[in-house]
C-alpha cells in the first residue's frame, strides 16, 4: 500500500471517528439555537461560528458529516446489489435478457445524472419529515445509481459465462441459480467491490448537489449539501472564510476516497 | 451502410424517447399527490364545479390513456400548461432553449479547448511537474460538487459557461489524457519521433487519426454532462434557461412540465451521442 493510500485511509478513519463522536464533541446538538449569537463569527463557544438562526456550525458540520459518511456507503451498497442482480444476471443469462437489461440501462443513462435525480426527487413529496427526507435522498441515489455498474457487470458476467471453468461446471451437471451463485457471482466480487467504492464519493457529491439545490436533506437535519447552501449568501470569498469549512472537509473526504480507489479503478477497468 | 446506421440511430432515438416518456408518465401518474387538485379545496366552488373538476381529471386515471393522450397532444404541438408558471409549456421551452444551447455550447467549447490544450501538452512534453500540476488540478475539480463551482462562479463574477467548462473539463481530461498517452507510446509514433519528425506533424499525421474517433465519442458523452451541469449553473447563477426551468419545476412539483423537459433532454442527449457516433463512423470508413 502506497504512502498516499495509507494517508487517505487514515484521514477517512479520522473523519469518521470524529463525526461519530459528534454527541461528545458538540453536546449542544445540531438544532439548538443560540438566538443571542445568530450569525456570529468563530469564538470559544462556537468554533466555526453560528448560522443565521444561531445554530452551532461546528456541531452541524460533525452531524452532517456523519449523515453523509454513513448513508452514502449504504446507498452505494444498495446500488451495487441492484447492479449485481440486474447486470450480473443479464450477463450470465445472455441473449435477449442481456439486450433487454442493457436497453433499460441505456434508457437511464440517456438522461444526465443530476437531471434524473431531480426529476425522480420531484415526483416524491418534498414536505416530508427530515428523517424521511434523508432516507428518500439516499434511497433515490441507491436505486438510480446502479446503471453504469450494471453495464460493467453485464460484460464481466457475459465473459465468465463462456469461460472454461463455467463450461466445465455446466458439463458436470450444475445449472441455473446454483451455477450463478457458486461459480459466477464469487468471480464478480472484485468488480463489485470496485463499483461499491467508486459509488461512495459519487453519491456524496450528488447529495451535496441536491442539497444546494434545495432538493436534498430537509432542515433542521444537516448534511454537506445543506451546509454548502450557506455559501449562496456570501458576497465575497474572504467575507466569512469559516463558511468554507464544510467544502474543505468534503473535498478532503472525496479526495481521500479517490486515492483509496486508485487501485479499485484498475480492477473495475 | 451509413444510411442503415443513421436509420438505426433514428429508430433507437424514437424508441428511447417513447419509452422514456412512458416511464415519466407512469412515474408522474403514480407520484403521491397527483390525484389531489388544489382548486377543489376552494370553498367558493359549488359541488357541481368540484364534480366537473373531478370529471376533467378522470381521463388521467388510466396510465396508458394518460400517456397516449399526452403523446397525441404533443404531436399536435400542444405540450400542455405548466401548473406552477401557468403558461404553455411550449412557450416556456421556446423562450428558454436558446439560452441553454448557448450556455452549454460555449461551456463545451471552452471545456474541450482546455482538455485538448492540457492533454496534448502533457502527453507530448512529458514534464513530470506539468503532469503533476494537471493531475492535481483535475483531481481537485473532480472533488468539488458542480453546484459549488456554480456558486463560486457567481461569487467571482465569472460567466456561467466557464462553470460548465470547469465541470466537464476534469472528467474529459482524464479520458483524453489516457488515450493520448497510449497513442504516443505506439511503436510507429515512437519511431516517427526518433526519426526527427516535428511534434506538430506527429500530432496531425499520426496521433489525431488514432485518437480522433474516440475523442469524438467522448465529446458526444460530454454533451450529456454539460446539460446536467446546466441545472446547477442556471439555477444558482440566475440564468433563465432549461436547467433553471427544470429546477423550478422540481421544487414546485410541476410534473407535466418536468415530463416535457425530460423528453427534450433525452432527445438532445441521444441526438448528440448518435451524431458523434455517425461522424466517427464516417471518419473511420474514410481512413479505411
Amino acid at each position: 500500500m502506497s504512502f498516499w493510500r495509507k494517508a487517505a485511509c487514515a484521514v477517512l478513519l479520522l473523519v469518521l471517528a470524529v463525526s461519530l463522536a459528534a454527541s461528545w464533541l458538540a453536546p449542544a446538538g445540531y438544532a439548538k439555537q443560540d438566538r443571542d449569537a445568530a450569525g456570529a463569527p468563530p469564538s470559544h463557544a462556537h468554533w466555526l461560528g453560528t448560522d443565521e438562526i444561531g445554530r452551532d456550525r461546528f456541531a452541524r458540520v460533525l452531524y452532517g458529516t456523519r449523515i453523509s459518511l454513513l448513508l452514502a456507503p449504504a446507498a452505494a451498497l444498495c446500488s451495487t446489489l441492484l447492479a449485481a442482480l440486474i447486470g450480473g444476471l443479464a450477463g450470465y443469462l445472455g441473449g435477449s435478457w442481456a439486450r433487454a437489461a442493457m436497453a433499460i440501462t441505456d434508457l437511464f443513462l440517456s438522461l444526465p445524472w443530476l437531471f434524473l435525480l431531480i426529476t425522480v426527487r420531484a415526483m416524491l413529496p418534498l414536505n416530508v419529515s427530515p428523517a424521511l427526507s434523508v432516507l428518500v435522498t439516499f434511497l433515490i441515489l441507491g436505486l438510480l445509481g446502479w446503471t453504469a455498474a450494471a453495464r460493467v457487470l453485464c460484460a464481466t458476467a457475459g465473459s465468465l459465462r463462456n469461460s472454461d471453468f463455467v463450461q466445465q461446471a455446466r458439463a458436470s451437471g450444475i445449472r441455473g441459480t446454483r451455477l450463478f451463485w457458486i461459480h459466477v457471482l464469487p468471480n464478480l466480487k472484485p468488480v463489485l467491490y470496485a463499483q461499491f467504492w467508486i459509488s461512495i464519493p459519487a453519491f456524496i457529491l450528488s447529495e451535496a448537489n441536491l442539497g444546494i439545490l434545495g432538493l436534498g436533506v430537509a432542515e433542521p437535519l444537516p448534511s454537506w449539501g445543506s451546509l454548502l447552501k450557506e455559501l449562496e449568501g456570501l458576497v465575497s470569498v474572504g467575507e466569512e472564510p469559516w463558511k468554507f469549512v464544510p467544502l474543505i472537509l468534503l473535498v478532503v473526504v472525496v479526495t481521500s476516497f479517490q486515492l483509496v480507489l486508485s487501485k479499485q479503478d484498475e480492477v473495475a477497468a | 451502410m451509413l444510411g442503415r446506421k443513421i436509420a438505426r440511430h433514428g429508430l433507437t432515438l424514437v424508441a428511447t424517447a417513447l419509452l422514456g416518456g412512458f416511464l415519466s408518465a407512469t412515474l408522474i401518474r403514480l407520484a403521491p399527490g397527483f390525484d389531489a387538485d388544489e382548486a377543489a379545496l376552494d370553498p367558493h366552488l359549488s359541488s357541481q364545479s368540484i364534480q366537473a373538476l373531478r370529471q376533467a381529471r378522470a381521463g388521467q386515471d388510466n396510465i396508458l390513456r394518460f400517456y397516449f393522450h399526452s403523446v397525441h397532444q404533443a404531436l399536435h404541438g400542444d405540450l400542455g400548461t405548466s401548473l406552477s408558471l401557468k403558461q404553455p409549456v411550449r412557450t416556456l421551452l421556446h423562450d428558454r432553449v436558446p439560452l441553454t444551447l448557448r450556455l452549454v455550447g460555449l461551456g463545451l467549447v471552452m471545456g474541450w479547448a482546455a482538455v485538448l490544450a492540457l492533454a496534448l501538452t502533457a502527453a507530448s512534453l512529458r514534464v513530470t511537474a506539468y503532469e503533476l500540476l494537471a493531475t492535481v488540478l483535475t483531481g481537485l475539480l473532480l472533488c468539488v460538487p458542480a453546484a459549488v463551482l456554480a456558486l463560486l462562479s457567481v461569487l467571482w463574477n465569472l460567466p456561467g459557461a466557464l462553470a460548465i467548462a470547469l465541470i466537464i473539463f476534469p472528467r474529459d481530461y482524464r479520458y483524453a489524457r489516457n488515450l493520448l498517452d497510449k497513442a504516443y507510446l505506439l511503436p510507429h509514433i515512437v519511431t516517427a519521433r526518433a526519426k526527427g519528425l516535428s511534434e506538430l506533424r506527429i500530432l496531425f499525421w499520426h496521433v489525431t487519426p488514432m485518437v480522433g474517433p474516440q475523442l469524438l465519442a467522448l465529446a458526444g458523452v460530454s454533451v450529456s454532462l454539460a446539460i446536467g451541469a446546466a441545472i446547477p449553473v442556471e439555477a444558482l447563477c440566475g440564468l433563465a434557461g432549461i436547467g433553471q426551468l427544470a429546477w423550478q419545476a422540481a421544487l414546485a412539483r410541476d410534473l407535466p412540465l418536468l415530463m416535457n423537459i425530460t423528453v427534450l433532454v433525452t432527445l438532445v442527449t441521444l441526438l448528440a451521442n448518435s451524431g458523434a457516433d455517425v461522424i466517427r463512423h464516417v471518419w473511420q470508413s474514410q481512413q479505411a
